[in-house]
Order: structure tokens, then sequence, then C-alpha cells
């Protein structure tokens, strides 16, 4: 790979595959993910979840619990009232159980918690914990919740008659009517997005330790957002903020699970406060994938309208949204629907209209950006699915009919007719170069030829636009907290530096690339700056890590913060060398006088020189930090194409090719952007094949374990073929637009386009994910018959 | 029950439960956390640490069956203050992101390096198929145990010569 | 996930291994791998009073031919099977596909031979090769031929006073081959659908003994009596394994569940079964 590089590599700027600087630890186990986090008398938490998916609580015996040697505590949900606490806020602005204490709402509810010296005890106090229930019909499907027949599942709830739980739209519903009724054809596509989980490798926790005598809480916890969490922790718990500590340590992946506050994190706070010891609670995995947020679980019927040459004019969509028992979907506050109104993807037409219902079920709450910017894998899925259905009912190769319909590159900036101004890109030099490298032509060649032989080959295209770095503070926010981002840089006197983030790294190498923007702008060498985040005593404020934000926000701070260091430090080595500051030139850590190289200084020398030599009236130091509001959202693309085969006498298929060329703008660190994309073709592989989390009619949950929701091996993977274009940013400091989700937004439709596209001269439409063999056969067999 | 377990070379003598797991006893009695817990159901292999050289998820054995035996971590991967190769490989490649399967799959692939000292992608995948990672994609892991497979190579060669 | 409390006893021989369960009461569990048993007890579905480990026993282990047969020990790992010279047909088809390698590294075959799951493979595989489970009680020993051996789901026909030392696989005197052909989502995971196939062929070419199971379509491994009946005397062939093929499908009894509809799933045993046997006869005439 070649990249566009300004700086040499022993500085290691932008551009460069710098190795990482976090790797030393983790390669000798000497990594600190929260479970290895141990305090003296610490005390561990073990919950006590529903069984059944709705009931109501008649009565919880924990007579028996507390008899086991051990067990210091049974908490409840009367308890948690007791302080106020049996109910905590949702980031959508619903209120969601602690613990029950009324009803149970989902299988997995939390319903007590058991306090214990050693967590083999905790668990042998849960198990005797013995709860009452009444049980109720389990409403699990949003069509029957929204039936005005079905039960009231938020009967606690003031003024709710319903199971509705929000409704939205956007776009305009009066040009889009126009555009269909000028439409020579009509295209329509209704797909479940199914429920998917992020199930990081590492399950969520929490170690919170309340010095009983100071009121000091200090929360070890596995948090993608650790600043809003601690302001929502003051704001929950009527903690003071000050007092409040949050230290999310290493952690094994996030994926947007890590996001939200959930109820074992307060139960433990509230037990550490109440009995004055640390405790730790570590969720088991059946407990995350059962209980904690929740992706996906779209149904959504779309239309599009078309001239018969294939032009797009028009885009209606509806959608139904299974929240689950809360409300509580991590996403800017303004949008019920996350950043949905993307879906017009990366086409050139006029009107759009989308309505959505979200409905409340039984089943978990969460509705988190799974590896994704807010519901716009959602919105990228169905997009590309109804133009690939387009193209098979007008007769048009499905790579021609995005060609006809793509954003042009001099329309950029581009609005789109739900609202957004998508910032830059190339698309058709994108879709070229990725038709090129599979060799487009010749596999439909080789397609034909197999089908004449009664073999199935299909091969899928996905052209995604994604909308990330959230966001500009005049229109994004979550629980009113404005989504920008900081940074913090302190050059020392021997020309060393450290950076502090208000973001925080899951796996995504910030303390490599953060440093390398830092490398980029001063010329430091990036190996000489430490990145420090995920402790809010040490860190500046910020929204967090999800929805692909950390570059595009915390990027763009660190890069300005940077560029105000530089700006000091020109003015000093004017001083230096005296000559006129406008005569400074700095490059790859180099201060010079314009024209005479040889007159120069290092910007060590400088950083020296902030602490003992400065021009008269200038302020000490070399530090300065920096709150980033961007102008905009960045939009990332890429263009993707997955071949497949297909066994028509099982209907097991099988990835041959996967071709992925994503345009992230600016790449900060080349190595690393490409195994963000590996890992994110990995997941968009896992929810189209396997990965999903379905119910019963009684609202039991399947895929409560890994046995179930099926996580796929290094066996089952594809493997990838990487491409780019560069395509900068106009508005981001260094031009780079976010890369961490795109793969996982990009790839779904693209793996099942081609299985669909296998299938297609059969007069197969639709599989909805995951595109299970069964599944397959299935549509192969009714189509033969 | 009292129980000795060799850990990294060093012989661990406590009073254990007969319920304690092994993954549990590494991690509080002996104080090595780079074995880590991912799953309930012997589904995710983070856990692996080598039983007598082979590789086993250790949330899936009692500490007492290991009475008498040794086990590697990843923590004993080094030795003599030197990295082991797939430890180099996996930092030089980029076969690790957030971390957390990292000992494992380190684990697995220096065991097949024992084993098979030149294995292709394919093998590599099949011996690794035991372990999930969220974060990779594999690709990278893959080509890590190949690169250490080639590092070792080349020092035996350098060794013979 | 942690395992309730329980007794522990590691055993040195057989005879203090069954004086040991002779001793316990009627939860107590012998514990050779524990691939299956553990995860159990870890989500607390199996609550076993006291386990007696039967890993440190001399002599139970190996995998070797013996007397005509293959003799794979009571503490023989699934890695042991599927690295031995001495298995064959769909013993060794069946080895390398067992859950994954580092279940395979303790797991054995004789535990899961006596878990009786319906969803394991080995049944599968010594019902269509005919093995004798071998079963050591204060009486002495006894060998029980598999289609005995297994009664029902998680059900197997042992006294609650003996314990499974061996498993033995008739090793054919002619030509023969086995397969395994199994459908599963991901490594690990337990088989959506899974065919045995074993055939003996005789000197003029035709198929002597025959043998066909089949995994997780039914209440328990399916050994399917009609096939087999039909392949013996006859030529090998696409023709003749189709019919068998049906016959599999029509014996079958799969589930509508989350791996697929039974529909389906009787669709693959049918495929399956075809390329089953003619791996099998493949294997048999190169001999």
């Amino acid at each position: 790979m070649t990249a566009h590089t300004t700086t040499p590599p022993e500085i290691g700027g932008i551009g460069h595959s710098l190795k990482r600087v976090e790797d030393a630890r983790l390669i000798e186990g000497q990594g600190n993910f929260l479970d290895d986090i141990s305090l003296p008398g610490m005390l561990y938490m073990a919950l006590v979840r529903s069984p059944v998916a709705h009931a109501r609580i008649n009565g919880i015996d924990i007579e028996a619990a507390m008899a086991v040697d051990g067990v210091l505590a049974v908490v409840t949900g009367e308890l948690m009232a007791a302080h106020n606490l049996a109910w905590m806020p949702t980031l959508s602005g619903d209120t969601q159980a602690v613990l029950a204490t009324d009803k149970v709402r989902y299988q997995g509810q939390e319903v007590a918690a058991v306090i214990a010296t050693d967590p083999y005890i905790a668990a042998d106090g849960a198990e005797l914990v013995d709860v009452d229930y009444d049980v109720l019909p389990a409403v699990v499907t949003p069509q029957q919740s929204l039936d005005p027949d079905t039960v009231v599942i938020r009967d606690e709830k003031e003024g709710q008659t319903d199971n509705l739980a929000y409704e939205w739209e956007c776009g305009d519903d009066a040009a889009t009517a126009e555009a269909f009724a000028r439409a020579d054809r009509v295209v329509s596509i209704q797909t479940h997005y199914p429920r998917s989980h992020p199930a990081p490798l590492e399950t969520c926790g929490i170690v919170a330790d309340v010095n009983p005598v100071t009121g000091q809480a200090t929360i070890y916890m596995t948090s993608q957002a650790p600043h809003a969490h601690r302001t929502l922790f003051a704001m929950v718990a009527g903690l003071p903020e000050q007092n409040i500590r949050i230290i999310s340590p290493d952690i094994g992946g996030g994926f947007g699970n890590k996001v939200p506050i959930y109820p074992g994190y307060v139960v433990a706070t509230a037990a550490s406060l109440v009995i004055g010891k640390p405790v730790k609670w570590v969720e088991t995995r059946t407990g995350n994938l059962i209980s904690t947020g929740f992706g996906r679980d779209y149904h959504m019927s779309g239309e599009l309208a078309l001239t018969d040459e294939g032009r797009i004019l028009g885009l209606r969509v509806d959608v139904l949204s299974d929240q689950g028992a809360f409300y509580s979907d991590a996403q800017p506050s303004r949008y019920r629907a996350g950043l949905f109104h993307v879906v017009t993807g990366s086409y050139d037409f006029p009107a759009a209209h989308i309505t959505c219902r979200g409905a409340f079920t039984n089943k978990a709450p969460g509705g988190v950006a799974y590896r994704c910017s807010f519901r716009i894998t959602e919105a990228s899925y169905l997009i590309e699915r109804l133009v690939q259905t387009a193209a098979y009912e007008l007769g048009i190769d499905p790579a021609d009919l995005r060609f006809r319909n793509f954003i042009q590159p001099e329309q950029f900036p581009y609005e789109t007719p739900t609202g957004f101004v998508y910032d830059s890109g190339d698309y058709p030099t994108a879709l070229r170069k990725a038709l090129d490298a599979v060799g487009y032509e010749q596999l439909r060649e080789e397609q034909a030829e197999a089908r004449a032989q009664g073999r199935l080959i299909g091969i899928g295209i996905a052209h995604f636009t994604e909308a990330v770095g959230a966001g500009p503070a005049h229109t994004y926010d979550i629980a009113g907290l404005k989504m920008i981002d900081s940074a913090e840089l302190r050059v020392h006197p021997t020309g060393k530096a450290i950076l502090k983030l208000g973001v925080k790294t899951q796996g995504q190498g910030h303390e490599t690339t953060f440093a390398q923007i830092v490398a980029e702008q001063l010329g430091i060498p990036a190996y000489d700056i430490k990145v420090e985040h995920g402790d809010t005593d040490h860190t500046p404020y910020g929204l967090g890590t999800y929805a692909s934000r950390s570059t595009p926000v915390g990027g763009a701070a660190t890069a300005v913060v940077a560029r105000k260091l530089a700006d000091k430090a020109r003015h000093i080595a004017a001083h230096l060398l005296e000559a006129a500051v406008e005569d400074i030139e700095m490059a790859a850590g180099k201060l010079h006088v314009k024209g005479s190289p040889d007159q120069a200084v290092t910007i060590q020398d400088v950083a020296l020189a902030a602490y003992t030599n400065l021009p008269e009236g200038m302020e000490y130091g070399l530090e300065d930090v920096t709150y980033y509001n961007p102008p905009n959202l960045t939009f990332p693309y890429g263009s993707y194409i997955v071949v497949v085969e297909v066994d028509p006498d099982t209907g097991v298929w099988k990835v041959e090719r996967m071709v992925a060329l994503d345009d992230c703008g600016v790449r900060i660190n080349p190595m690393i952007v490409e195994g963000q994309i590996h890992g994110g073709l990995t997941e968009g592989f896992a929810m189209s094949s396997m990965q999903w989390i379905t119910f019963d009619e009684d609202g039991n949950c399947i895929g409560s374990n890994f046995m179930d929701y099926l996580v796929p091996t290094a066996w089952e993977t594809p493997r990838f073929e990487l491409l780019e274009t560069v395509v900068p940013s106009p508005h981001h400091p260094i031009g780079a637009k976010g890369v961490g989700e795109s793969a996982t937004v990009g790839s779904p439709a693209a793996y099942v386009n081609a299985v669909v596209d296998a299938l297609a001269h059969l007069g197969v439409r639709n599989i909805d994910m995951p595109v299970l063999p069964d599944r397959v056969w299935e549509a192969i067999d009714s189509a033969a018959s | 029950m009292e129980v000795t377990v060799n850990v990294n070379g060093t012989d661990h003598t406590a009073d254990v439960e007969p319920r304690k797991l092994l993954v549990d006893h590494i991690r509080t009695v002996v104080g090595l956390t780079g074995t880590h817990i991912g799953c309930d159901t012997t589904s995710c292999g983070v856990c692996t640490v080598l039983l007598d050289g082979a590789p086993v998820k250790s949330c899936t054995v009692l500490a007492v069956q290991a009475d008498g035996r040794s086990v590697t971590t990843v923590e004993g991967l080094k030795s003599g203050g030197e990295l082991h190769p797939v430890q180099t490989a996996f930092s030089d490649e980029h076969g690790l992101q957030c971390g957390f399967c990292t000992p494992a799959m380190m684990l697995v692939g220096a065991a097949l390096l024992e084993q098979n000292p030149d294995p292709s992608d394919e093998e590599i995948r099949w011996a690794i198929s035991g372990n999930l990672c969220r974060c990779t994609g594999y690709m990278n892991i893959v080509k890590s145990i190949r690169a250490a497979a080639e590092a070792k190579a080349t020092a035996a060669a350098g060794a013979d010569s | 996930m942690l395992p309730s409390r329980f007794d522990y006893v590691a055993a040195h021989s057989i005879e203090e291994a069954l004086a040991a369960k002779a001793q316990g009461d009627e939860d107590t569990r012998f514990l050779a791998g524990g691939q299956s048993l553990l995860p159990m007890m870890k989500l607390r579905l199996a609550v076993p009073s006291k386990l007696i480990d039967i890993n440190r026993i001399d002599g139970l282990g190996g995998v070797e031919r013996r007397n005509g047969h293959l003799r794979i020990g009571a503490a023989a790992r699934h890695a042991d099977v599927a690295a031995s010279d001495a298995a064959f047909g769909a013993v060794a088809a069946a080895a390398p596909w067992i859950s994954d390698p580092l279940v395979r590294n303790l797991g054995t075959l004789c535990g899961s031979v006596a878990h009786c799951d319906p969803e394991g493979d080995w049944n599968s595989v010594l019902l269509a090769t005919g093995a004798d489970v071998v079963a050591r009680g204060p009486g002495g020993e006894r060998s029980i031929p598999i289609a005995e051996f297994v009664q029902d789901m998680f059900a197997n026909s042992l006294a609650s006073d003996e314990m499974v030392t061996e498993v033995r696989v008739p090793v054919p005197s002619g030509r023969s081959g086995g397969s395994y052909v199994k459908l599963e989502r991901k490594i690990g995971d337990y088989a959506t659908v899974a065919v045995a196939g074993h055939l003996e062929l005789g000197d003029d070419g035709r198929i002597a003994a025959a043998g066909l199971a089949l995994t997780s379509v039914a209440p328990i491994n399916l050994k399917v009596a009609e096939a087999e009946a039909l392949l013996v005397g006859n030529q090998p062939g696409p023709e003749l394994f189709a019919e068998a093929a049906e016959l599999a499908a029509a014996a079958a009894d799969p589930r509508d569940d989350v791996r697929g509809t039974a529909r389906w799933k009787r669709q693959v045993v049918r495929t399956f079964t075809g390329r089953a046997l003619a791996a099998a006869a493949d294997q048999a005439l190169k001999g």
C-alpha cells in the first residue's frame, strides 16, 4: 500500500503504518481489563434475572440466599426504591427499571442482586433467591405489540395507553408522492434486519469503590463514554460530580455494547455506597446477550420510484422498530431513529419520505449503534437491497443501475432529500475500481456458464455511504450533552509529550494513531507522545467512542490543539532565532527561517525554551486544550463486491471472493485502518450468515449464549481483498472521515445481494438475514415449484 | 484439597475447593490475569492455556484436575527475557486490536508451531477455530502466526549455520 | 456461571473408581474429559454430588488395533483418535469434526458415547460401524452392542455401578470404506445434520456389509436399517445410493428449529446420505 506521508518514519506522522504502542502490554498478558482489577476487601455481585418474559412479581424471598455463608446482602427493587434508584433514565428519554419492582418485562431482566465475599458464593446465593411470578402473556413481535387489543407492557408509565414507543418521520411526503406518481416503475422490498448483539469478547462489568468517609466514588467500568457516564451517574445517583471518578481500563471490545448505563452498574455502585466496600460485578455471557444493548431489529418496507431507463425519482420507507421493553436507543436525542435518514444512500434523486414507529415488546431493551453510527446499518442495507431488486426488475445490470444514479463528484457538497450535506466523494471511481479488481464483466460470463451447468454463482454489490462523526452541537446531543469532543496536549521540557483525550479506545489503537496526528503537526516523534484516555479525573470532557466519532471529532480536536501549540512554537522559535514569526517555517520537527534552512531549531529546543527562555510577556509552558465542535458530519463510503457459490442441494453458500474498497478520507495509520475493515467485514458476514437473536412465542431468548448466538471462527470467515481511494473530508482538519464501522455498515447488503444474485434468474428477490441455508434452499425450492 | 500446579515453570501449591475452575485459580490464586474469561459455555476460547503443552479451555478444567501438571499461560511465553516469535509477530502484523483474545490466540499459535513448524493458512485457520476474535476478522492473526513460523525458521537456520 | 459445590475423588484404578461410585449417591458422576459435563455444571443444569476423576487411571487411554478391532480407551481424547494411524473409515472421518480443536484435546470419545446426546457425532459413527461399548462393574466386564447401549436421549444402558472402559470398533477384513458428512453452522456447533456411512465390499465387488446412521435428526442417533438392508448384496453406485438416500430421508424425524426447517433437514439427509455412501464406496474401492 502506498500512503501519502509528509513526515519521515522516525517521526511517524500521518500515513505511516506504525506498530501499535498498546501491543507491548497486551502481548505479554499485562493488559488491565476490568476483571483484572482487584481491590482490598472487594465484594462480588451476582444478578438474579427473570426466567420469563412478562410477569407480575408477587414477592421475593431472600431468606435462603441470606443464609448462605459469605452472602452479605441481597438487594431487591424495593430496597433500590427506598434510595429512589429503582428506575433510571435511558439515553432516549424513557425510563428503565434498575431492579424490577412491579413487573418483569423481558426474560433476563434484573430482579435482585446478591453481594458476597466470593463470586462462587454470590452465584450460590443468586440461585436461592426465590421470586414468585404471576406469568403474563408475552408480546414478542412489534406487529402484535401495536394491535390495540394487546396488553400494555409499560403500564407503569404515566399516560402510556398503548405499546407505541415513538413515531418519527422525515423528508417530504408530498414531493415523494409526486415522484411516485410520475414513475414508470415502482419496486418494493419488505425485509427484517434481525436483532443482533455486539457481543464483545469481554462482557460488561464494574468495580465500584465508594469511600464511606470521603464520599469519593472511584468507578472502574467497561465504558466507551466515561465522561458522559460520570455526568449521568451524578444526575441519576445524586452524587456530586467532583466526587465521581470513572476509570475505563483496557476494554475487550465494545462495538456499541458499552455505551449505555446498565442496571448492574447502578446496583453495584449503590451496594458499595451502602456497604462501604468495593463491589465487583462482571456480567456472565448470558447476562450480556439477554439484557444489554442489542442492535437492529428493524422491520422495513421500502419502495423506489424509477423511470424505465433506471433513473431513481423517489424513495418511500416505512419502519417498524422492535424496541424491547424500554426505549433505550443510544443515539442523538433529536433523532428517534438515529441517522436512518441516510437511507437515500449514494444516489442522486429529488424526493424521499420516511416514517418510523417504535414498539415496546417483551424483549431486552437496547437499540445501540452496534458497530454503526445510529441505525445507519439498517438504512444502508435497505437502499442497497432495493437498488439490487430494481436492477432485476428493470433488467439492468446492478452495477450499471448504480452508475446511472450515483451522486457525481462535482455535486459535492451534496444535500440529500432528507437533509444531510455529504462532504465529499467520488463514487463512480470507487465502484469502477472495485469492479475491475474483482473482474466483474468476466465474472458475469462465468456466472452464465455455471448456470448452464446447474451451478449457482452470485455476485453481490453494495455501495454504501455512511454519516459518522456526530456531531455539530447545533444538532447533536445525547441526553442534552452536546456531541463535541476534546484533546489536551502538554509538551514537556525535554520535548516529549502527553496527549489526553475525551474519547476512549476499545481496540482501535488510539494510543498510536492520535500520537501520529500530533507527530504530523509538531514533528515530535509519535513514540515520544503518551496518550492518556479513559480516566475522567485525568482527561478533558468528551462524549466518547462510538458511531465512528473518535477520528472525526476527537482526532480533529487533537489536530487543532497541536496546531495551537505549533503556533506558539513558531513564536518561541522566532524568539530563539531572532527572526520575525511570519518568517518561521515548520516541517518534520524543525523550525527554520524562511530561505535559511541552516538557521533552525528543533521542536525539542522549543519545548525546553517554553520552560526556560521565552520572549517577554509570553506565558510559560507548552500546553493547551481544545474542545472541537465539528461543522458537519463526515461521510465515508465504499464499494463492496462479494462472489458466492450456492449448493443447490442444501442451500449452503460459501464466499469465494470479498473485495472491499473503502474511502475513509485520509488514513492516519493504514495498517490500523485495514485491521478495522477486516473486523467490520467479519461482523457483516456474521450478521448476514449466522449471527442473530430470536425469541420463541413465550419470549424466551434464543441466542442467549455462544452456542446459539453464533460468532464465526477463522474457519468460516471469508478472506478479504482490500482496496482504497482517498477523497479527503474538506472540513476535517486532517481530511479524515472515520472508518471503524464502514465495513459492518456496508458489507451485509453485499453478502445478501450475492446470494440473491445467485438465485435471481429463478425469480428469487429476497431472503432475510441471516441467510441460513434452509432459507436459501426453501427459496430455490419454491421458485422451482 | 491441596493442589500443586506448575505454572510457567514454578510450582504453586494451594488449598483449592474442588469446584474452582482452573481459569479462576490461575487468575486469582496464582495471580496471573493474562488468561481471560469470555463465555459460560466453552465456546470462545479466550481462557486458553497450554496444559502439558496442549491448548485447552481453562474454564472447562477443574483446578484439582491440574494437580501435578504443568500449565503455560501468556505470561510464560517469553523466555530468557526474549519475546516468543508469536508475540513479536502479533505486534508486527497487527494481529491484535482490543487484545482480549490475544493471549489465547498466541498460545494456540505457539502450540501449533511446535507440532507443525510450517503451517499453511488453512492449517492455521483450522488450529485457531476453537478461539473467537471479534476485532480482527482473523486475517492478521493468520498472518501473524505465519510470520512467527518464518521467524522461527530463520532463527533455526541462523543457529545451524 | 459457576458450578455448585461437590466432592472430588481422583481414582487411580478402575477398582477404586467403581468403589467410589458404589459408595456415592445417585448424583455421583464419572469425570473423563469433562467437556460436556463441566459446561452443564457451570450452567447448574448438572449438579453432581461427587465427581470421580478417571483421568489418573493407568491404561485407560489409547487408540489401537487389538484382536480384530479398534480399541478406544475411556481416557482417549478426540484428538488422540484424530491423530491415530489405527483409526479408519467413519471413525477417522468424524474425529476432526468433533467440536473444536481445544475441546478435542480434552473431550473423550467414550464420554461422548456415554452422554448419548442425539446431536453428538460418535454414536452415529459407532452405529454405522457396528461397535461395542465395554463396561466394567463389580461383576466384571461386559460388552454392549452400541444399538443396545443407546437407550434414549441422554440415557444409556449402563447399570448405576458400571463404568465405560473402552469402545471396540470391528476392523473389516476385506475392502471397506467409511465417511462422516456433517453440516454444522460453525466450528464448535453441534451437527445440524450429519450422516455416517460404512461399506464393506465382497470379492465380487458387491456390498457385503453396510452401516448408515444419522445425527441430530431424531430423538436418538438413528440407525437406518432399511437402507443398510437395501445396500447389502448390491453393486455400489449412484442409483443405489439415491435409493438409500430416500430411505434415510424417510427414516429421519427432524424438527423445525433455529437451525432450519424439518423439510430442509430431510433434504440435507437425502443429499448427505448420497455423498456419504459415495465417499465410503470410493474409499473402499481405492482399498
